[in-house]
């Protein structure tokens, strides 16, 4: 296998599953992701969306930064990079999480797979080891970036537990959201966890780069029944602004990156103050965050209901009385909520629940633009939330 | 006393001491903890030849605050100078020294226009000194103001800058972060005048005279004018360790009790707080307030431990540039020496063998490579010539300060000792011809040494490179430059805080009205 330090060698790398996505890419639509090659789509974004909400669709996210992080300080020292309780992550578990530089400002936010004793995979949208390593400094632990290691599929939507019982994983039903669980899968092991970033029923798949094509193969025969079908960036994209989660250089700038102070956010500035445990002696981050508990926030993410129907995108967000006071970082009309929906960072103390706002909208008609004022009222929760992202076991088809 | 706030100081070199003199003043109930079975830490008399003592690390006081000897009434416990106002001898390798009594140079063909020059540079020096003198006893200014008593102390120290005036307030901003090469270059001719100077501006850092940072770090020395005007050097009576006795009899008079042999293998947290610490026999002593003299890398990363720290916080303290390159050579001799182009009456002053401004520098380059000077650098002391307790009578201790000797030194030091002590004998031998025959007795300190035997990490003398990058509010790191760390209780009192090594004790001083007012 290709060691992962050699990787600036290639410019353009491919997924495990690039022969397979390859052929299902009837658009040849593809963008860089972390500098491998994925699909924007398909073969039609709606209809993927669809295929996603009302049966089952594929997600590539082989792309995704994995990191194996072992040894005797593996719990202390994750539980000093991020803001939330890693010890209550038991194993066999995944837990959301965030971590901040000493401003208590978000670095990055992904996923905690606590594999086994002392073992732990931390996924994450970013490149990380440099943070880790650097966040390493006296403890006994072992950091090593493993994403060129284990290709990922998301297999999400109501019928996507149907496709794996298909696919023979018995017992894959009695996952519990955010539970994961090894079955042995063509002569070697798949990683299934009740995870996923669309806000539905759903899990994700980790492989073996030599098991994945076989997997991506039997997934699809297993799906035939169940409507499974691919689905590129911009599908994913739809679903997860309906499930109202953030994305790192889109609804916040990651802090590292961030040249002006002003313009990275807090745990609690993404609404992620949920995430961040005070009863944690010491975490990065930790002395800032208090200090902004006692002063207050800058910041608010909001999640707006748009009136009409024109997407906000990149809306100036104003108050009552016409002052900007934030803008949007994520919109779209939503297929399922039946509204335009947006993410917005607003100033505080702006964008309480119920609250009333105005989004400056620009849109186009056949080269001509125009403006709009539109009211937006501030929603709490999931723009689209069914219950069956809860349900065990979910429902069967 | 048993309502008293407890605080436990780590270490009883002389920050320690007056930091535990001062909090025990406030009503603090003080331990100090010494892993050594003395106090004075690297402020220390030590037998080092059978009857023959020496000041082991830093071997004369330039800086110490005349403000905590006053105060801590250290004359009455004992302290007392054989000499103050040392002069600073320029040995020749061809023939006259050059002597600089406090500013008036002889000797050595020296010119009448160096003469007045270093006049007129000195007394110059001295005013842009005092600017630094006066922050010796400040809390060194915050960056980020959250109140506006916070702006107070950046507005002082900016003030104390207006008031040099515009010419010398120029001419301070100008030279401040320059190499001394360059400086003495432009005002003097005489190679041993600008090779004493740069010696001065070189002596116990990691930096070669073409190094930036060395005029600051020549004004860091002529700080302190409690020994004649800026720069005056004295030799206590015993040696240094006897500023330190008399510290710990001041402590002790306030009550404190100083535990000695008594190392400490961890600093408690509990909670996110400091809350004592833990000794190598695993007795805890419990605390309200930990205060460490100790340098910032033991006392965070080892002591405290990184974990305890947040992410960025503890990157700064393990960048601290903190490598020792100076050495220290104790020579114990059957009678005074003789050096070449030294009167006999002035074998008791400062001796510097530094020929020129290159030779400083050039004695620097090897060191960059982790290796050892051919042509070391040095600053020699006779202390038996004015005091008489150190060494049998009519027997001598030569104390010598060497540069350059990196911590770091490619292949370790176990190998490179005995060629090096070898090679510094042979280059006094050149100065003071015969001078072998007297040694009856030797010890070579490298960094090595002192990081053990002082428990410094890296083995610097400041604890920390004093640079500009690393002083003031940058001391030792920021987040950590008022003397209390990130962790709640735990408090940084030694010299690798503002304002550095030298035997100064403002660091603990300052600690401690940081902790009184901090934790009433």
């Amino acid at each position: 296998m290709r060691p992962s330090r050699e990787h600036y060698r290639e410019v353009v790398h491919y997924t495990p599953f690039h022969s397979r996505t390859a052929r299902a890419n009837v658009l040849n639509l593809w963008h860089r992701w972390r500098d491998h090659t994925v699909a924007d789509a398909y073969f039609d974004v709606s209809l993927e969306y669809t295929a996603l909400r009302n049966a089952c669709a594929v997600f590539d996210l082989s792309p995704m930064t994995k990191h194996r992080i072992t040894g005797p300080d593996a719990l202390p020292f994750l539980n000093r990079l991020v803001t939330r309780d890693v010890a209550k992550i038991r194993p066999g578990r995944v837990g959301y999480c965030v971590w901040c530089d000493d401003r208590g400002q978000v670095i990055d936010d992904g996923t905690i797979f606590h594999l086994s004793e002392n073992q732990y995979r931390l996924c994450s949208q970013e490149r990380q080891l440099d943070w880790l390593s650097r966040s390493a400094l006296g403890f006994d632990v072992t950091i090593r970036e493993e994403s060129e290691e284990v290709g990922a599929l998301a297999l999400q939507g109501p019928t996507s537990c149907s496709v794996l019982r298909a696919l023979g994983l018995s017992g894959v039903e009695a996952l519990t959201p955010f539970a994961m669980r090894s079955f042995p899968f063509a002569g070697g092991e798949l990683l299934v966890s009740r995870t996923g970033f669309t806000g539905d029923l759903g899990y994700e798949l980790w492989v073996a780069p030599n098991g994945a094509e076989a997997l991506w193969d039997r997934l699809f025969e297993a799906g035939e029944r169940y409507g499974l079908k691919p689905m590129g960036t911009h599908a994913l994209e739809m679903s997860r602004i309906e499930a109202g989660y953030i994305q790192a250089g889109v609804d916040f700038l990651p802090a590292d990156r961030a040249v002006r102070s002003d313009r990275t956010r807090s745990p609690f500035e993404l609404d992620l103050g949920w995430l961040v445990d005070f009863a944690k002696p010491n975490f990065t981050g930790r002395r800032a965050l208090l200090e902004e508990q006692r002063r207050g926030s800058r910041y608010r993410l909001v999640r707006l209901d748009v009136e009409g129907n024109k997407p906000a995108k990149d809306a100036y967000i104003y108050d009552p009385r016409r002052n900007v006071i934030g803008a949007v970082t994520s919109s779209m009309w939503s297929p399922m909520a039946k509204a335009s929906i947006a993410l917005a960072s607003v100033q505080m103390p702006w964008g309480r629940p119920g609250e009333e706002l105005w989004a400056e909208i620009y849109y186009q008609k056949e080269l001509k633009w125009n403006r709009l004022n539109a009211r937006c009222r501030v929603v709490k929760g999931a723009f689209y939330d069914p219950p069956r992202r809860r349900e065990t076991p979910p429902p069967d088809f | 006393m048993t309502d008293a706030r407890r605080a436990v100081v780590i270490g009883a070199g002389h920050n320690g001491l007056i930091a535990a003199a001062y909090l025990a003043r406030a009503g603090r109930a003080v331990t100090v903890v010494e892993a050594a079975t003395h106090v004075g830490g690297a402020a220390v008399t030590r037998e080092f030849a059978p009857r023959f003592r020496v000041s082991a690390v830093a071997h004369l006081v330039h800086l110490l605050d005349p403000v905590i000897v006053r105060e801590l009434d250290l004359r009455r416990h004992g302290l007392a100078f054989a000499r103050e106002r040392l002069r600073t001898v320029a040995l020749n390798p061809d023939g006259e020294a050059l002597i600089d009594d406090g500013g008036t140079l002889t000797g050595a063909g020296v010119s009448g226009t160096d003469q007045a020059n270093y006049k007129r540079f000195l007394a110059q020096m001295r005013r842009f000194a005092a600017v630094l003198g006066r922050q010796h006893g400040r809390v060194p200014p915050r960056l980020a103001w959250e109140r506006w008593t916070d702006a107070w102390p950046a507005a002082a120290l900016g003030l104390d800058i207006r008031r040099l005036g515009r010419d010398d307030m120029r001419e301070f901003l100008r030279i401040v972060t320059m190499p001394i090469y360059d400086v003495v270059e432009e005002h003097f001719d005489h190679p041993l005048l600008k090779g004493m100077l740069s010696l001065d501006a070189v002596l116990g850092t990691r930096l070669g005279a073409r190094s930036g940072n060395t005029v600051f770090s020549y004004l860091h020395r002529l700080s302190g004018a409690a020994f004649g005007p800026g720069g005056g050097a004295a030799l206590p009576r015993g040696g240094v360790g006897s500023v330190t006795d008399a510290l710990a009899a001041a402590a002790r008079l306030s009550g404190i009790e100083i535990r000695l042999g008594s190392p400490v293998a961890a600093i408690v947290v509990s909670e996110g707080r400091a809350t004592g610490v833990r000794l190598a026999s695993g007795e805890v002593l419990a605390a309200d307030t930990v205060v460490s003299s100790a340098d910032p890398k033991s006392t965070l990363l080892s002591l405290l431990g990184a974990r305890h720290l947040e992410a960025e916080f503890a990157q700064r303290v393990q960048h601290l540039r903190a490598t020792g390159t100076a050495a220290k050579l104790h020579l114990a001799l059957s009678a005074l020496p003789r050096f070449r182009g030294v009167p006999v009456e002035e074998l008791g002053e400062r001796l510097v063998i530094a020929p020129s401004a290159d030779c400083a520098d050039e004695a620097f380059n090897p060191a960059k490579y982790r290796r050892y000077s051919e042509q070391p650098i040095l600053e020699v002391t006779i202390p038996t010539v004015h005091d008489a307790t150190l060494a049998p009578a009519g027997q001598h201790v030569l104390s010598a300060i060497v540069q350059y000797a990196p911590y770091d030194l490619e292949g370790g030091w176990d190998a490179a000792r005995e060629p090096f002590r070898k090679l510094l004998l042979d280059q006094l031998e050149r100065y003071a011809p015969g001078i072998g025959a007297l040694v009856v007795g030797q010890e070579l300190l490298t960094p090595a040494d002192i990081e053990r035997d002082y428990r410094i990490k890296g083995g610097h003398w400041h604890h920390a490179e004093l640079t500009i990058d690393q002083a003031l509010m940058l001391r030792p790191v920021p987040g950590a430059a008022q003397y209390a760390t990130p962790v709640t209780g735990l408090y940084l009192c030694g010299a690798g805080c503002h304002p550095g090594g030298g035997v100064i004790g403002a660091a603990g001083r300052n600690a401690a009205r940081v902790i009184v007012r901090n934790e009433p």
